[in-house]
């Protein structure tokens, strides 16, 4: 599956993280306001994990915490939703040579980078994976899987936004800032 | 909110006597094919199967009754959302019209109805397979038989470490929201929105910093205890096959074939009464 083995770090860290990233989804989450449409608290959780530990551990949190919840809630794991969580989890996970929490604080720029870049990527994740994957593979007719993908799209980004920022930069406060020791 | 989260029964049926591994392969084949397969005909068969193993494992309906009337919302909801979004989708599908009651936009053709029957049935016929094997399968016994089937051994090992720290984690998460909540926070439902995601973020904020020490502190122990240093790894749950799960896997290979072989005759994936 993977030609470099996976550090005990990383085992250990997906097995936490989708602990985290289940219950979160199954039990946390905010309506919007909007009927029949929650905030996911799962996906900040899913941006500030991959951050962290990058994106072989973003990818297996998103797919077994996602397919481990629908697993207990709707008896099937819906693959394609499943495939599309494990997706973003990757693709952010890639940030984590850019931004590097043990550094300490995390500058204006590096956050304005993180949400435009997760922006983009729940796009192309909500908008073009996962419903394409449904139509291709369920069948279902398209209208409504897109609509329910460009809802997900914004749902999920406010989540990976909001929740995602404030776990950052919070995190990063508690690290001690690179070179802030001074000589004197 | 209890450790039997997964509704693990311990029992004595056949059903629970064969292994992890050939309950998973039979579960992975059978849905993959159902997932492929618009043949009513298969499904139902499948279904069929799948309900009577369902009995055969003892399963009792209190364990089960709020999820399956969980799902039956879920699929009912989904199918009158298609037709809402498209009830020409049927007909498009099958390329013939025949029509029942016309009312404009949602005129009700017999294609429609064909293809949601389909759909239902395709979005109901896992869900017993899967009852059985979250209900019927040990969990520690799981990641043996992720492994048996190819998974690599750190993998199943995360896997059954998530499932070890869901009780654990949830009940850090209680009594943090309680404490929070003590402090003032807002997560109720009379919150506004953006007040409520800060909340559940302040929440979040000690439960991972928690669980990021957790992390280390595991991971530490299994270094120790030289985790991942061979490329092989033995389970104490792992159990050997015997007559039983080879017949329960040639049965799901059977079915797949038996999927093929209607998707041969009806010349693709959609069984077309129409023509």
């Amino acid at each position: 599956m993977h030609r470099k083995k996976l550090s005990v770090q990383s085992v250990v860290a997906i097995g936490i993280g989708t602990a985290i990233l289940f219950l979160l989804k199954r039990y946390v989450s905010i309506p919007s306001g909007i009927p029949n449409t929650n905030i996911d608290t799962s996906y900040g959780f899913l941006g500030f994990i991959s951050i962290m530990f990058g994106p072989i551990v973003g990818f297996f949190v998103g797919f077994f915490g996602h397919s481990l919840s629908d697993f207990t809630q709707f008896g099937a794991p819906w693959w394609t939703w499943v495939f599309t969580t494990g997706f973003i989890g990757f693709a952010i996970g890639l940030l984590k040579r850019y931004i590097v929490l043990a550094d300490g604080k995390i500058g204006l720029k590096k956050l304005v980078v993180y949400n435009i870049y997760q922006i983009f990527i729940n796009i192309i994740g909500w908008v073009l994976l996962a419903p394409t994957g449904d139509v291709l593979i369920y069948s279902e007719p398209s209208n409504k899987v897109y609509l329910q993908g460009i809802i997900s799209a914004i749902t999920n980004s406010i989540s990976t936004g909001v929740i995602g920022t404030i776990l950052l930069v919070m995190y990063a406060s508690t690290k001690v800032e690179k070179g802030s020791l001074k000589k004197e | 909110m209890n450790s039997n989260l997964f509704g693990y029964d311990h029992n004595n049926t056949w059903v629970h006597q064969l292994t992890g591994t050939s309950k998973l392969i039979f579960f992975i084949l059978v849905s993959i094919i159902a997932m492929i397969s618009y043949d009513y005909r298969f499904i139902i068969l499948v279904l069929l199967l799948s309900i009577f193993a369902f009995k055969q494992s003892q399963i009792k309906w209190v364990q089960i009754k709020f999820v399956v009337k969980l799902i039956f919302i879920f699929a009912v909801l989904n199918l009158v959302m298609v037709f809402v979004f498209s009830p020409n989708h049927g007909a498009a599908l099958y390329g013939t019209r025949h029509v029942l009651i016309n009312l404009g936009y949602f005129t009700i053709t017999k294609e429609q109805l064909f293809y949601e029957l389909n759909l239902g049935l395709k979005y109901l016929v896992t869900v017993p397979i899967s009852l059985i094997f979250l209900i019927t399968t040990n969990p520690s016994e799981f990641s043996a038989s992720l492994n048996k089937i190819g998974v690599s051994y750190r993998l199943s090992y995360s896997l059954s470490l998530s499932l070890r720290y869901i009780p654990d984690v949830q009940n850090d998460f209680k009594e943090i929201s309680l404490a929070q909540q003590a402090r003032g926070y807002e997560i109720s439902k009379k919150g506004k929105l953006f007040s409520r995601l800060k909340g559940t973020t302040q929440i979040l904020i000690p439960l991972i910093l928690s669980s990021l020490d957790k992390i280390q502190t595991i991971s530490q122990a299994m270094e120790l205890r030289r985790f991942g240093k061979n490329k092989h790894r033995t389970w104490y749950m792992n159990r050997n096959f015997n007559k039983k799960d080879y017949s329960i896997i040639l049965l799901s290979i059977f079915i797949v074939i038996l999927g093929i072989l209607f998707m041969k005759m009806d010349g693709g994936r959609f069984y077309n009464p129409f023509i």
